[in-house]
């Protein structure tokens, strides 16, 4: 059946796949990427790294949050191209020599997880937040965190783990 | 996402000759509405031109006394600029009130000014949409239009604008420098974004191949009497129902200049000039604010959701005018309006 109301779309040719080099978690890493590769699938399905997750692939829910040059971004509304030469930081990458990162643990510490599928993007946020020192109280932090959906309800766990995080600096 | 191509634009010029040679190409900066727009098939560019390395992220004073923002500054730079910071803390208050800290880290202030309505028909590829869709209809004004515009629509379009950074720039009598491929100009504030009309698809007045280069601030900040009040469905992370902006100078109790702007009800920053009028010379005082009040929304027309917007933005209007007034600003963190 015709679909009336959408126009006949101009034909495309595929483009060639571009190469591009990130360094994730401090190894430097080139890939073939085709244009509209976002971030979040690069290190999901290129680069293996399945610790960001996919929530709602629309900027909505903070679950594929990573750090790019030290600040939180969301990777599903990032096209990897975009960040040819990058320093990209996923949750694989903040625990040191086998140790536990201060969020990690104060995360286990408060039990500020059910499901735990936003947990990835939850950490990596507040690791920006942490390291953009504005949040103070818990309602700084609260609002700072608002983009991270934690539909199991955890939030004032997490709000407790990241005070502790921050109480470690 | 549909197929397309990806060029990296080397300089302003080059990103202009690029667009020009592609009708179908959009620039893309941060990428955080176009990227989503074109996930759910309501944007679809033939080829897109990075323009996000381009020398446009730098804030510097003017002559005049007040401020360039290039386009590229990310709109959470921009919050947390010492210089916004101290000389126009509503628009850091503003944009603190708009999206997450992952989408203000990546958005470009550019790219806020260029984003689209969040109208649920217009992402639907599935309903018909006069704005995505020219001449199809629109879905909203016999169906969900709780979001939805009182003031300025037309019969082809009630969608709103849904930035809030814009708002206060409205408020601020902001200009937009716009490079093109024959020259550069600057766009008041007021003229950038358009009213719906019979021609919805046009969100703003931008020729084809024009790309914004910077936001330039007027030396007046209004850094003493401002708010930004905004009412959503929740606290945080929501787009507005009502938003207002206000920037006041007071002698003594007498207000001397007064802005007003809204955000969330109509189809761009809306600012009514005999409003304004009605506050200049006149005490800081609740009848002063209503009557200013009623007169910017002697007009509005509610539709069957959203006809509550009408004495919520009448309230919203008198409360902040209270708060500029005071000189106790709307916290973005600490929510209870006071």
């Amino acid at each position: 059946m015709m679909q009336t109301s959408t126009p006949a779309r101009p034909s495309i040719p595929a483009p060639e796949t571009i190469p591009i080099a990130l360094t994730v978690n401090g190894v430097e890493t080139t890939l073939r990427v085709a244009p509209w590769t976002s971030l979040l699938d690069a290190v999901r399905d290129h680069l293996d790294l399945t610790g960001t997750k996919k929530g709602c692939d629309h900027g909505q829910c903070g679950a594929c949050t990573v750090l790019v040059e030290g600040r939180r971004i969301l990777a599903c509304l990032t096209l990897a191209v975009m960040r040819d030469g990058a320093k990209v930081t996923t949750i694989e990458g903040l625990a040191a020599d086998g140790v536990l990162h201060p969020l990690q643990q104060a995360f286990i510490d408060h039990d500020a997880f059910q499901c735990g599928y936003c947990t990835p993007g939850q950490i990596c946020s507040a690791a920006g937040l942490i390291a953009e020192g504005r949040a103070n109280s818990a309602e700084e932090i609260r609002e700072a965190m608002s983009g991270n959906i934690c539909r199991c309800g955890a939030y004032p766990n997490i709000v407790a783990a990241i005070q502790q995080a921050m109480g470690q600096r | 996402m549909i197929n397309f191509q990806y060029a990296r634009a080397t300089d302003i010029a080059d990103a202009v000759r690029l667009s020009g040679a592609d009708p179908g190409a959009k620039f893309i900066a941060g990428g955080t509405n176009l990227i989503d727009l074109m996930k759910y098939d309501v944007e679809r560019p033939t080829r897109l031109i990075d323009i996000s390395r381009l020398p446009l992220g730098s804030i510097e004073e003017t002559a005049e006394g007040g401020l360039r923002i290039g386009a590229l500054v990310p709109n959470s730079d921009l919050a947390h600029h010492p210089l916004i910071e101290q000389r126009y803390p509503l628009l850091a208050s503003a944009i603190l009130a708009g999206a997450s800290a992952q989408l203000r880290n990546m958005a470009s202030t550019g790219g806020n000014l260029l984003q689209r309505t969040r109208c649920y028909y217009f992402y639907d590829v599935a309903t018909p949409c006069n704005k995505r869709e020219p001449g199809s209809g629109c879905s909203a004004i016999a169906g969900l239009n709780r979001m939805h515009a009182i003031l300025g629509a037309s019969e082809a379009c009630i969608a709103t604008h849904p930035s809030d950074m814009c708002v206060a720039l409205a408020a601020l009598d902001a200009r937009v420098e716009v490079v093109g491929p024959a020259r550069t100009r600057m766009i008041a504030f007021q003229d950038f974004h358009r009213l719906p009309e019979d021609m919805p698809q046009r969100d703003t007045n931008l020729q084809p191949g024009e790309i914004v280069a910077a936001v330039e601030l007027p030396a007046c900040g209004f850094p003493a009497n401002y708010t930004y009040l905004k009412i959503r469905d929740r606290l945080s992370y929501a787009f507005a129902l009502v938003s207002v902006a206000v920037a006041l100078t007071l002698d003594g109790n007498t207000i001397t200049e007064a802005r007003l702007a809204l955000g969330g009800v109509a189809h761009k920053p809306w600012r009514d000039p005999a409003a304004e009028a009605a506050l200049r010379g006149q005490p800081a005082e609740k009848a002063v604010f209503a009557g200013a009040a009623d007169l910017l929304l002697r007009d509005a027309k509610g539709f069957e959701h959203n006809t509550f917007k009408i004495d919520l933005a009448r309230r919203a209007i008198i409360r902040a005018l209270r708060q500029a007034a005071s000189g106790t600003p709307q916290s973005q963190s600490h929510k209870k309006i006071r």
